[in-house]
Formats: structure tokens, C-alpha cells, sequence
């Protein structure tokens, strides 16, 4: 047992972290460390660097573009792009659909569609939930129905996030009617955004923003071609899909970076005519996250450690215990956040203002107004990829054998 | 990066287990306990057998030349078997002091004793009004031609009733709280002037009060003179190996509680069938699984030798081991209801333990605080 890197991972990770350093672009970061949101152009811009360098899609096989990375190479890259901060790779291409079809999808779909998530040529959305299937996925209701080469997809999808600027939808649909249970009879189908009958309509969530949105199918025609794998096997690539999607989530370096703004804003900010930060009952709970914290990234190395011992593609029921500290930990650092910035929580901004720049003095101090929005918008984490009160269903029959 | 053991340290795991398993079990632990000492002399030659009392030693003193992962896992697992034995009282917080203060000549007198299991020691430094407060002391070492002399009372010493030998700690300079002046002694039992009065503790082993009058010591018993640091060292030690222990007994806790929700029936359906308890069973694992996470994280953290970096590890272990210790053993007493109040059974035996681990040395809020004060615990 060490905890120390050997010498080849400290050299890689200050490989990474130089890399960061010299060629993330300033505006982005700054973005990321204030809260706000990264643009359309700018994600493209930086996955496009990444891939240049040959990271975008660094979890992947060689063959299809990744890096033949070590789980903990994979580990030290993952941290190290969350604490410069540095925006993740688009989930939905590069964690989701893009395993799916590397695993499971004909050779023309991996020629076709996997150096495009890796430059992020195309943007691809989830079109998994629906108004009535949430935690319960199987029971969903889009259908797809053949005729002749093509499917016809009808129904509704939800929470799709992103889809304003989607290229790609990947979709589960009920292929078979008549299946015997729900899981069996729904289909895998990757759907072209701009084939007619498809309409997005943006959902504003508390914060004020609109990153999800409602996807509506109405006699959209797709070409057979477009299902990944066999009819009616979906649910099986849609459980692969959601293994691989709690890799990574517990965001143990998104938590750091957000820790250490937490620190500096809290020295900057006054209280009874002394820095935050000075307060005792302050510094309690700040400490309480961070142990938290330590706690949880000790736990994911040893997931991470076991995971490089063990068959790949297998993720560890563990992973499920991330999920829902991670959660909880990033819901802590926005708490701290407000409890920091006080009053000024109040004045709200639009989202464009936001994004396009205001030209009148800030209200407050100027990173003030992201504060709440950010602590509204972060009740979702422990929301979706399967809420937390799922994942403890799963620890319950998967590990504890309940 | 890794967490793995050695061959050695598996081979040394694979024989604590055994031991546990086979010698340790909640009936054998109950004869144990109704010995004067309060627990088994036979199992202590066990120990000594096995070489379980050597092994943070290095090997120029006879000892095995182990260091805080060999600890852990001799440590959990006398959690797991609730083990009476002064372990912790002997190697690690006596045996500790001697290893970290003792001059050459003292280890190789003493480190051989207590490896053969022949020298039992306890830590004579808490005083009534020192609560976690390690450099409050107030009993006095003074000057007596080329030795000292000690005069002062001793509180919760750890089997302090049963020791063959004390380290005491005395001030020789300054006042009741300063940090410098405070010497470490090693004493005899029955040396004259030592009154010591035992009790039980609350988790079933043993303490003592210790009254020292008058009590002469020979120059060469000094183990140290301006000790607060090799006592702040061996605490840091002490509280890694205790948050194994901890780990150890909150596993067995939670593994008893999962059986007892799969047998347990009521309303015609066993009661780990039902939501509400399978969410509580889940929160208990996901304490259990972050306090073994800090357990080795203080572990592989409490050898370095900048204090400042063990202290913070140290005290980030203690908080969530003791916040851990909540979660796991209230909810292991709940989920078992009735039964889980009755001393009949283990699990309300590990509880116990478990809530005395977080209030020795400093508990939950106590260690918040000072990792408060010491600023971020990030790297």
C-alpha cells in the first residue's frame, strides 16, 4: 500500500497539467472557475485541441482513437482537466453513444460516427427519458415501427440535454409492441436532428437557464441502418451505456477546484469587519466538505486501483458509492458558495447577459451573480444518471445482496 | 499508487484472521473478560507467538521492523474480534514512546521484554483536567540527586491496572499548559508511591486512576525530557491504529446488520425487504466504506515526518471514523430493534466499542476544530 505516484505518473501528470496549462484558452477557464457556461464554440474549440493532442476521447481502445492509458493515467487526466478547470469532453458522444457503438455498432457506424464525436463534428444528445419513464426507464413509450427500410418514430423525449445544438440524437425506442416484458422490445436507433417531423423545445429549470430540453418524434423516418446492434436489444447497450456513464461522476476535481474558490472568496469577503474565512463556525464546516472529500477521492482510488486489476468494461457496483458522495459534495461546495456570498445571492442576471457579457457595474461583488443559479442547477447531480435514491437500490441488491 | 500487501503483510493478515476466528469468538471473548486482568495471559502468549508484539519495532531491538500498514491489519482486526488484550496499550501508545524517545541502551533492554510479551505497558498522561488537551499536565517531575521524583494524578490510563510498567508524563518546567517541559518516565507498577485504582470502561476492557507519591526514579528511566512532540507522534500513531480498529468493528457491525435484514421476518416477508431499511443499510456501507478509505489514508499518511502533514491527516481520519462510527453503529442497533439492545448479542458490544474509540484521543468535533484551525487539508 502507497498512496504516492510512481515516477512515471508524476511525470505524466505534469505532462498533463503543462498541457493544460499552456493550451487551455483563458477565456474558458475563467468561465468554468466563475461558474458560468461554456459556449457551443468554445467546447468545440477545446475538444477539437484535445484531439489535435489525441485525448478527446482518451477511454476509448486504441483502435477507435483512445490513448492505451493505464486506469490510473486515466485517473490522474480526468483530475487534472477538472482542477485547471477545463471543460469535460461532451458526455453524450464521447462517454455514451461512442462506447455503444464501438462495442456494439456495425463498421460503417464506427467509420462513420467515431472520429466525428472524437472532433466533435457532431453534437450528440440522450434521447432516453420521457415524461413517464424517469428512474423507470422501461417503461417508455416512444414506439418504432418498420416500414420497409426505415422505422417510423413517434413520442416524446425529456431532460435532453443540450439538444438546442444537437446534430445527433441517440434514441430508445419500442421496436416490438408485444414483448413479453418491458425490457425486451426496445431498440437502440441513432436519429439525424435535422430529419423532419423532430421539434425541441427548450424547459427552463430553476436556475433560470435552459441546458434541458423536450424532444418531440412525429412520423420521423430513419433508415434501418441507423439501429445500433439487434432489434429489441436496446435495453442491454442502454445498460452498458449508464455503467459507463457513472465512471468519472464523482468529480472529485471539480469539487478541489470549487474548495479552493470557496477559500479565496471567502478571504476577500467581510464579516462583522473580518474576512469570512476567519469565522470558526465558517471554517468548521469548510473543513467538514473537505474531509468529505478526501475521503471520497481515497475511495475512488481504491476503485480505481481494483479497476485496473479486474476485466475491463466492467464497472464496479462501488462506482455506485461516488455517485452519491460526489453528489452530495458538489450540492455542500454550492451551500458554502451561497453562505459565502450572502445578500448578493439576490440580484438576478439573464442567462445571454451572462454569456454575452453585461455592460453595467455588477451588483455586488462581480463573481456574485452565478453564486445561486449554480447552487439551484446543482440539485440536478443528484438527480440524473440514475437519482441517488436509485443508487442505493442498486448498492442494496447488487452489493448487499438485499 | 497502489493498495496492495506485500506477501508478508498477507501472510501476517491471513494469521490475525485466523486467530480471530478461531480463538476470538463472542463466548471465548466472555471468559476472557472475567479474568482479573480482563482479558486472557494465554492469548498474550498467542500474541507473543505469533509475533504480533514485535512487529513495529525495528529488528536491532528484536523487533520485526514493521510499520503502520502491518498496524492496520493487526489492528482491524482485533476490531473485528473485539480483542481485550493490551495491545493497544502496550505496542502501540508504550511501545510507540519508547520507539520514537527512548535512547539505544533503553530500547534494547526494554523492546526485547516486550515483544517476548513479558513487559505489559501503559500510558500514564491524561489528567482530570487535561481532556484532549496533550500538553496539559500538571503532575511534577523533580530533580532528586541523578534521578527525578514524580508527584501527581493520572486519569484513564489504559489498562493502567494490569501494566507490568508505566510511561508517565510529569512537567519539569514551565506551566500547566505550556508545550515545552514535559518529561516521559519509565516507572515500574508497583513502584513505590504508584497506587493505581481499576475499573471497566464502558466497551468492556479496562482503565485505572493512578496516584503517584513521592514516586523515585533512576536517571536512566528518562525517555525523554522535552517530550511533547514524541507524545504528539505517538497520538498521531495511535489514532490511525485506532481508526482500524474502528474499521474492523464497524465491518462486523454492518455485516451483521445485512444478515439480520436478510433472516429477520416480520409481516410475513423478511425485513430487508423493505425500502426504508435497505436505504439505512445502504448509508451505514457508504459510512463504513469513507471511514476505511481515511483509515488508510491516515494509515499510509502517519509514518511522514512533517508533523503538519500527519496532524491534518490524522485529524481528518478521526472525524470521519467517529462520524462514520454514528451512521454505522446507531443504525446497526435500529435495524436489529429489540434484540439490538441486549447485551446477549455482539452487535451492541461493537457499538460501544466503537463510540469509546471516538471520544479517546479527541472526538469527531473535536478534530474538525483543529483541522479548522490549521487551514485547507487540501495538498
Amino acid at each position: 500500500m502507497d498512496l504516492r505516484f510512481t515516477d512515471e505518473e508524476v511525470a505524466f501528470r505534469d505532462e498533463v497539467r503543462t498541457f493544460f496549462k499552456e493550451n487551455l484558452p483563458r477565456a474558458i477557464r475563467e468561465k468554468l472557475k466563475e461558474g458560468r457556461h461554456t459556449s457551443k464554440d468554445e467546447l468545440v474549440q477545446w475538444t477539437r485541441i484535445l484531439n489535435k493532442k489525441g485525448w478527446a476521447v482518451s477511454h476509448w481502445p486504441k483502435e477507435y482513437g483512445g490513448t492505451g492509458w493505464t486506469p490510473v493515467q486515466q485517473y490522474i487526466f480526468l483530475d487534472e482537466l477538472q482542477q485547471a478547470p477545463a471543460p469535460s469532453p461532451l458526455p453524450f458522444g464521447v462517454s455514451m453513444v461512442g462506447p455503444v457503438i464501438y462495442t456494439f455498432g456495425s463498421d460503417a457506424q464506427k467509420k462513420q460516427v467515431l472520429p466525428r464525436i472524437a472532433n466533435l463534428d457532431d453534437w450528440w444528445c440522450q434521447g432516453f427519458s420521457e415524461p413517464g419513464a424517469g428512474s423507470d426507464l422501461a417503461s417508455l413509450k416512444t414506439t418504432a415501427k418498420r416500414d420497409g427500410d426505415h422505422y417510423v418514430i413517434n413520442g416524446q423525449k425529456t431532460w435532453t440535454t443540450l439538444a438546442q445544438y444537437a446534430d445527433w440524437i441517440f434514441v430508445l425506442a419500442r421496436t416490438d409492441m408485444a414483448a413479453a416484458k418491458r425490457q425486451e422490445g426496445i431498440s437502440f436507433i441513432l436519429v439525424d436532428m435535422k430529419t423532419p417531423g423532430i421539434t425541441v423545445r427548450p424547459i427552463v429549470t430553476i436556475d433560470g437557464g435552459a441546458e434541458v430540453n423536450e424532444v418531440f418524434f412525429d412520423a420521423v423516418r430513419v433508415s434501418l441502418e441507423n439501429r445500433v446492434g439487434e432489434e429489441n436489444r436496446g435495453w442491454d447497450y442502454a445498460k452498458f451505456l449508464l455503467g459507463n456513464e457513472r465512471v468519472g461522476i464523482a468529480r472529485v476535481g471539480v469539487s478541489k477546484e470549487r474548495l479552493r474558490r470557496i477559500r479565496e472568496l471567502a478571504s476577500a469577503t467581510m464579516d462583522h469587519g473580518r474576512p469570512l474565512i476567519e469565522l470558526p463556525r465558517f471554517r468548521e464546516k469548510l473543513a467538514a466538505v473537505e474531509v468529505e472529500l478526501k475521503a471520497l477521492e481515497m475511495t475512488q482510488l481504491r476503485v480505481v486501483a481494483a479497476e485496473a486489476k479486474r476485466a475491463k468494461g466492467k464497472p464496479d457496483p462501488a462506482s455506485s458509492i461516488l455517485k452519491i458522495k460526489g453528489s452530495e459534495i458538489q450540492q455542500a461546495t454550492t451551500e458554502l458558495l451561497m453562505e459565502v456570498v450572502g445578500p448578493y445571492a439576490l440580484p438576478y442576471r439573464q442567462e445571454h447577459e451572462e454569456e454575452e457579457g453585461w455592460n453595467e457595474p455588477p451588483i455586488g461583488p462581480d463573481w456574485a451573480s452565478t453564486i445561486a443559479p449554480t447552487y439551484f442547477n446543482t440539485r440536478k447531480v443528484s438527480i440524473y444518471g440514475g437519482s441517488n435514491e436509485i443508487q442505493k437500490n442498486i448498492i442494496a441488491k447488487a452489493i448487499l445482496g438485499l | 499508487m497502489d493498495f496492495d500487501f506485500t506477501e508478508e503483510q498477507r501472510l501476517l493478515k491471513e494469521s490475525v484472521d485466523r486467530f480471530i476466528s478461531d480463538r476470538y469468538d463472542f463466548e471465548q471473548r466472555k471468559t476472557f473478560a472475567k479474568s482479573e486482568a480482563g482479558y486472557s495471559s494465554d492469548n498474550w502468549k498467542q500474541f507473543a507467538d505469533l509475533g504480533l508484539l514485535a512487529i513495529p519495532f525495528a529488528e536491532e531491538h528484536g523487533g520485526f521492523g514493521g510499520g503502520p500498514i502491518e498496524t492496520m491489519i493487526v489492528m482491524e482486526a482485533f476490531g473485528r474480534g473485539l480483542v481485550l488484550e493490551p495491545y493497544f496499550a502496550t505496542v502501540i501508545l508504550g511501545g510507540g514512546l519508547l520507539r520514537h524517545g527512548a535512547s539505544d541502551a533503553q530500547k534494547s533492554e526494554f523492546i526485547p521484554k516486550i515483544a517476548s510479551g513479558d513487559m505489559r505497558l501503559a500510558f500514564a498522561h491524561g489528567e482530570r483536567q487535561s481532556r484532549y488537551d496533550l500538553a496539559d499536565v500538571e503532575t511534577r517531575a523533580k530533580k532528586s540527586g541523578s534521578g527525578y521524583v514524580l508527584e501527581g494524578e493520572k486519569s484513564l490510563v489504559l489498562n493502567g491496572d494490569s501494566a507490568d510498567a508505566l510511561v508517565v508524563s510529569a512537567r519539569l518546567s514551565g506551566g500547566q499548559r505550556d508545550r515545552s517541559g514535559i518529561g516521559l518516565f519509565l516507572i515500574d507498577a508497583n513502584a513505590k508511591g504508584v497506587s493505581p485504582r481499576g475499573y471497566p470502561t464502558q466497551d468492556g476492557l479496562r482503565a485505572a486512576e493512578i496516584s503517584l507519591a513521592a514516586v523515585e526514579v533512576p536517571s536512566d528511566r528518562v525517555i525523554g525530557e522535552d517530550a511533547l512532540p514524541i507524545i504528539e507522534r505517538v497520538v498521531d500513531e495511535a489514532i490511525a491504529a485506532l481508526a482500524a480498529e474502528a474499521v474492523g468493528a464497524m465491518t462486523e457491525m454492518h455485516a451483521l446488520t445485512v444478515e439480520y435484514l436478510k433472516t429477520r421476518k416480520q409481516f410475513g416477508v423478511t425485513i430487508g425487504s423493505f425500502q426504508a431499511l435497505q436505504h439505512r443499510a445502504v448509508d451505514m456501507f457508504v459510512a463504513l466504506e469513507q471511514a476505511r478509505s481515511m483509515a488508510m489514508f491516515a494509515t499510509m499518511t502517519s509514518a511522514a515526518d512533517d508533523p503538519e502533514v500527519r496532524r491534518r491527516a490524522i485529524s481528518a481520519a478521526k472525524v470521519q471514523v467517529g462520524r462514520s462510527a454514528k451512521i454505522v453503529g446507531q443504525g446497526a442497533i435500529q435495524l436489529h430493534g429489540g434484540v439490538g439492545m441486549t447485551m446477549e448479542l455482539k452487535v451492541g458490544h461493537y457499538f460501544k466499542r466503537a463510540s469509546m474509540i471516538d471520544v479517546l484521543f479527541g472526538d469527531a468535533d473535536h478534530h474538525l476544530a483543529k483541522l479548522a484551525e490549521a487551514g485547507s487539508l487540501a495538498a
